[in-house]
């Protein structure tokens, strides 16, 4: 391990999607865990490239969703039909067709929130400041070119291999990272 | 992911002896069959019976194309990529609607009397409605929505094929696609119109004291429904009479599947909507329409159809996985299929004997007619779809946007 003790990780520039879709595959394959991609617009297919496992969001939505929906149907039952009892159109105090909208709105509502907010903690936000703000290159992130960085505490991480293989995947520019 | 490196698709004609070949020969059995023993019925005194199982089963096979041509139009208009590898098949869908045309002459001109009461029953209410449900008025609406369909899917179909012998002649391809978007653009509007129309004077008129602002959207919701799981299996028929066998990947299905499940709650959405004002309003003329849907029978159906038509395919569907199967895929697609059906007969058929002579409760009794009308009019359909499919190759290979098509992938 020949790290120094300032080196957050190592940041590579690829040209083009096709570049960065090739050297995620090779990252991939040897075997680092602790990197990340950053591209300016969405490159389909990426992930599988880069061999991220499924997302766990889509359980935790359904989990709230159902918890929200089985909610808020309870909640309308008790309140038009126990707690604050008033016959609204002639209709039954506890009727169904009236609750669905606020039911069926609660359920959305419920799972939209915890999909906004569960992204943000699982993708680690908000967050600042990142150690690649500090590379003049990066700025073009946004624009027209691809990053891929690879941090020093992976296992698999040895600077001047790390550099090599990110430099022989095609990368244009390849930069330390300070913390 | 460099296009250089994509590879069009060879397989892209039907094979002579497939399954896909013989749909002209399958479809014309069953529509003669099936036609010979409705219409056959039509002239003898099940009359009545008849044009109301014709009727059902025009509008739920005419429901299917006309899901075909709405596709097309948000297709083209927005420039969408993915779906051209299947956009042939949904084309081929959209250009049989000149023949829904010839198909819809029973309605006109044979049940007329049967079908619609306003034809010749006189009251108060229908007095207010009479400038509007006019024979005459109603032929006139009736003939130009069928001929924007017949002129719009016509159109979408020979624009497309047109552009596969064009080879490299790029200006003139271009002119075309700009065409065609254009022409959709516009062309949602005319759909829009004369879709909601159109359901409102052969389907919503069966009952022509009852009204619901919301009833043409209803028949649309229904149609591009039962049209997405149409065009999965057509697919999944297609790839396994060995076409497109790598071109239409797993990226495809799972998108086709989102649009069944889509479509599932957008079709729940909607009906929902029409049932939950008409109950809280509880106005007689409204209400008539779930009054008769409640007795007889009828209340399995209306009961049924928000837990077969929606619970069921939409916790079915919801996982990804199930879409990106295409077993489980093709099972939903059936599933949708039929439960379309139910819903268009259930729309229909509780109209039989609630007017005029040989008035009687509307009960549930289905009848073997029913059977035989939906086979024939669905026979005349995929005899139609496999006639028009097989002239040609099976997929837009010229299309500017085929390549991107091609390495569509979701996340």
């Amino acid at each position: 391990m020949s790290t120094k003790s300032n080196l957050w990780g190592v940041l590579a520039q690829y040209e083009n999607p096709h570049a960065i879709y090739k050297a995620c595959e090779q990252v991939r394959d040897a075997g680092y865990e602790q990197w990340d991609a950053c591209v300016p617009f969405p490159v389909h297919g990426l992930d599988k490239a880069m061999g991220l496992k499924a997302s766990k969001l889509p359980w935790i939505v359904l989990t709230m969703g159902i918890f929200g929906s089985a909610f808020m149907v309870l909640f309308e039952s008790w309140a038009m039909g126990s707690a604050y009892p008033i016959i609204v159109g002639g209709k039954p105090l506890f009727s169904l067709p009236a609750f669905v909208p606020v039911w069926y709105e609660a359920t959305v509502l419920f799972s939209c929130v915890t999909a906004f907010f569960s992204n943000w903690i699982l993708n680690g936000l908000p967050r600042p400041h990142h150690p690649a703000f500090g590379s003049k290159a990066f700025e073009r992130v946004t624009d027209d070119k691809f990053f891929i960085m690879v941090e020093a505490t992976d296992p698999k991480f040895d600077l001047e291999k790390t550099k090599a293989l990110l430099q022989g995947a095609g990368a244009t520019l390849v930069e330390e990272l300070e913390p | 992911m460099s296009h250089s490196e994509i590879k069009k698709p060879e397989d892209i004609t039907v094979p002579p002896s497939s399954f896909l070949a013989k749909l002209p020969m399958l479809g014309g059995i069953l529509a003669v069959a099936g036609l010979g023993a409705t219409l056959g019925s039509a002239f003898g005194e099940n009359k009545g019976r008849a044009m109301f199982a014709y009727l059902f089963a025009f509008e739920s096979v005419l429901a299917i194309a006309l899901g075909g041509l709405g596709w097309l139009l948000l297709d083209h208009t927005t420039r969408a990529g993915w779906g051209v590898v299947v956009r042939r098949f949904v084309e081929t869908t959209a250009a049989t609607l000149p023949v829904f045309a010839l198909l819809w002459l029973p309605i006109g001109f044979l049940g007329f009397h049967e079908l619609y009461p306003w034809s010749h029953e006189h009251d108060a209410i229908l007095a207010k409605k009479a400038w509007f449900l006019a024979p005459g008025l109603w032929y006139a609406r009736s003939f130009i929505y069928l001929a924007v369909w017949s002129a719009l899917g016509w159109f979408l179909y020979s624009t497309s094929v047109k552009q596969d012998s064009l080879g490299d002649n790029h200006a003139e391809r271009d002119r075309l696609v700009h065409l065609v978007r254009k022409v959709c653009a516009g062309g949602i509007f005319l759909y829009g119109v004369t879709l909601s129309f159109g359901a409102v004077d052969w389907l919503m008129s069966l009952q022509p004291h009852w009204y619901s602002t919301i009833f043409g959207v209803y028949y649309f919701a229904a149609g591009i429904l039962a049209f997405f799981a149409f065009v999965t299996l057509m697919t999944m028929v297609a790839q396994s009479s060995g076409v497109m066998k790598t071109a239409i990947t797993t990226e495809h299905f799972h998108d086709l599947g989102k649009f069944v499940f889509g479509y599932t709650i957008f079709w729940a959405y909607i009906a929902f909507s029409q049932f939950v004002l008409i109950w809280y309003a509880n106005i007689p003329e409204e209400t008539e329409f779930f009054m008769v849907r409640m007795e007889g029978g009828w209340q399995y159906i209306s009961y049924g159809l928000p837990v077969l038509h929606f619970f069921v395919p939409f916790l079915y569907l919801l996982s990804r996985k199930v879409k990106r199967n295409r077993t489980l895929l093709g099972v939903g697609a059936v599933w949708t299929l039929v439960m379309h059906c139910v819903d268009l007969y259930w729309l229909v058929m509780p109209n039989y004997g609630a007017h005029g002579e040989g008035h009687h409760e509307p009960h549930l009794s289905p009848s073997f007619l029913d059977f035989t009308a939906l086979i024939g009019v669905f026979g005349v359909f995929l005899a139609v779809y496999g006639v028009l499919l097989k002239r040609n190759k099976t997929v837009a290979i010229n299309d500017p946007r085929l390549d991107e098509s091609l390495v569509h992938e979701n996340y």
